[in-house]
């Protein structure tokens, strides 16, 4: 296509072309390039890490966001419902520990309790938009109000700060290195103090979870019978129910681990922060459709990918890292990310095929 | 005399007030392209929902394949291989036209000895065999449906239908938003699908097309069959005569 609406030769069209389809890889370099100019030690380890760990929250809201923004849905709940991932999960483990239940076993029962219980508001939330036909930006919309109550009355309209040591998982590192002398895949004991001192971490274990979700979920949107599905729907619902696709059972799966992403992401706000908050993932709502949207995924239904998106939260992390950096107050962030979200719009509303087809 | 494929007796729908299908009797022969004709609102629609479905009659019997048949749903119809091809043609245009032509069946191969995967090769050589036997030419199957043209779109769909073994294809309106060339090349396929023994039944108001294709012409006005006329043996004066109403009806062929 390019080569014939392009008037320049058929090399120039193409590398238009790819530029115009991966117009945000370009910007994330674009991006990352302009923090490393004009930042202070923008590439060092620990900013990079940094640069991970705030990627985390928002891929991992940001994948079951891509699930249903394929379908022609959209889920505006998951902060919120990250907030009450973040409550249920701190509740219980303090609970389950005045019980007298041991740590690990606490933390591990917590989380799995704030998963199963996170399931719950993503059923109605596809029970609504999938068998009763609400919209789904109002069916999520009232979701997004009932789970912020909800935590506000479970955490008593205050913080709850988890037993001692539900941060070590969190917290931990996959890859410890002592330079000349030992690279070690988990934390290396019988280190002297001085070893100890010059240890570096590498990679934080919430992002090595998080990626690896990231690909499991790619896998399935790519290569398996569910996701083509949900590219189905969200190209022609009638053309999906007449092929004999169960669209509204299809559908409230979709809103099932949109609500399952959140809830997790909130298990791992609690390991790494050990607080549960209801506005833990208040401002990570935009951030999610953000990355979405950025990823090539379009609004109308039918586009998107799991990478595009990964790529999406990348920008919004490296975005956030290099504000902090440059000593940017944090707030003007809202006024760039909202440029970004309205400006990937306005791509996919005047170059509808340049991006986001599901392979 | 042969066993009609499709054979509908005394078929009602109302709705309301209004009996939209009014004790229509229908017989579909193997091998045969019948087009069924008439003004807007004259039952054609509900008559073709009736055998695909969509609508519950309420009077008179569906017969397929000699048997007597009730078809709860679109998916019901599906089983015993009524296929119909609506104008919005029902395929998904962000994907390519293999997928469309699996969606909802996709082919899948094992992963690792376990995991279910989308087996596209499969696939996409499957949908090329159905296509070539229907002669029909796309460049790649692997082009996304939006970057097809109206025919070819219609072509994907036909084949659609007959690769998952349509034994009786109903096409509304198959003509209506395309080309003069494309309209050529889908009236083929019509011609195609006859020779191979798959009966059509054809709506359509383009005169052109009904008498291009069809073996036997249905007339319908306000709900009631008022003609059925061989092809051959009448004329574009007189179907626009039994379909305005202008002319009396005088005979009736036997099929």
């Amino acid at each position: 296509m390019t080569e014939a609406t392009l008037p320049m030769g058929r090399e120039a069209g193409r590398a238009a072309g790819w530029a115009g389809r991966n117009w945000a890889v370009l910007f994330l370099a674009l991006e990352f390039a302009a923090f490393t100019a004009f930042g202070t030690h923008f590439v060092s380890l620990e900013n990079v890490q940094n640069v991970l760990v705030a990627c985390t929250f928002v891929l991992l809201l940001g994948i079951g966001e891509t699930f249903v923004i394929i379908t022609g849905g959209i889920d505006l709940s998951v902060g919120f419902l990250m907030g009450f991932g973040t409550v249920t999960c701190a509740k219980a483990i303090v609970l389950l520990r005045t019980a007298g239940v041991p740590l690990l076993a606490a933390i591990l029962l917590g989380a799995l309790i704030s998963l199963a219980v996170g399931l719950f508001p993503g059923l109605v939330n596809g029970l609504l938009v999938a068998r009763l036909k609400v919209p789904p930006f109002l069916a999520t919309f009232g979701m997004y109000g009932i789970t912020y109550g909800a935590a506000e009355i479970i955490c008593n309209n205050t913080q709850i700060t988890a037993p001692e040591g539900t941060g070590y998982a969190g917290n931990e590192y996959l890859f410890y290195w002592v330079p000349g002398k030992v690279l070690s895949f988990v934390r290396p004991e019988g280190l002297s103090e001085a070893d100890l001192r010059g240890m570096v971490t590498l990679v934080p274990i919430i992002a090595v979870i998080t990626f690896l979700v990231a690909a499991l979920f790619a896998f399935v949107l790519t290569r398996t019978r569910f996701g083509r599905h949900t590219y189905a729907i969200g190209g022609n619902m009638d053309a999906a129910t007449r092929a004999g696709i169960n669209v509204p059972r299809h559908l409230t799966y979709v809103y099932v681990i949109s609500s399952a992403f959140a809830a997790l992401a909130g298990v791992l706000f609690v390991l790494r922060y050990v607080t549960g908050t209801s506005d833990a993932g208040s401002s990570l709502m935009l951030d999610a459709v953000v990355a979405v949207v950025i990823g090539g995924a379009s609004l109308y239904g039918g586009k998107g990918t799991v990478k595009g998106t990964i790529i999406g939260a990348l920008i919004i992390a490296v975005l956030e890292t290099g504000m902090v950096n440059l000593g940017i107050p944090t707030f003007n962030r809202y006024i760039a990310i909202g440029g970004i979200l309205i400006f990937a719009v306005l791509i996919d509303q005047f170059f509808p095929d340049l991006v986001g087809r599901g392979k | 005399m042969a066993v009609p494929l499709l054979e509908v007796r005394h078929l009602i729908k109302r709705f309301g007030g209004l009996t939209a299908v009014d004790d229509v009797d229908l017989q579909v022969f193997p091998g045969e392209v019948v087009g069924l004709l008439g003004d807007n609102g004259a039952g054609k629609s509900t008559l073709i929902k009736m055998v695909s479905g969509v609508y519950q009659p309420d009077g008179g019997q569906i017969l397929f394949e000699g048997k007597e048949v009730r078809l709860a749903s679109p998916a019901s119809a599906l089983e015993l291989g009524i296929e119909t091809l609506y104008q919005d043609l029902a395929l998904a245009e962000n994907l390519d036209v293999f997928s469309n032509i699996f969606m909802g069946r996709e082919k899948t191969r094992p992963f690792l000895g376990l995991i279910p995967v989308l087996d596209h090769q499969t696939m996409h050589d499957e949908s090329k065999k159905v296509l070539d036997r229907l002669d029909i030419q796309i460049p790649s199957l692997r082009k996304l449906i939006k970057t097809l043209s109206g025919g070819q779109r219609q072509a994907v769909a036909i084949g659609r239908s007959i690769y998952w073994n349509a034994k009786l294809l109903i096409m509304d309106e198959p003509t209506a938003a395309l080309g003069v060339q494309e309209q050529k090349k889908v009236l083929d396929l019509v011609r195609m699908l006859r020779s191979q023994g798959i009966p059509v039944i054809i709506i359509s108001h383009q005169m052109y097309d009904v008498f291009a294709v069809t073996d036997r012409l249905v007339v319908m006005r306000r709900g009631k069959k008022v003609a059925e006329r061989i092809t051959k043996q009448t004329d574009t004066d007189e179907v626009v005569g039994l379909i305005t109403g202008a002319e009396e009806v005088t005979k009736t062929v036997e099929s």
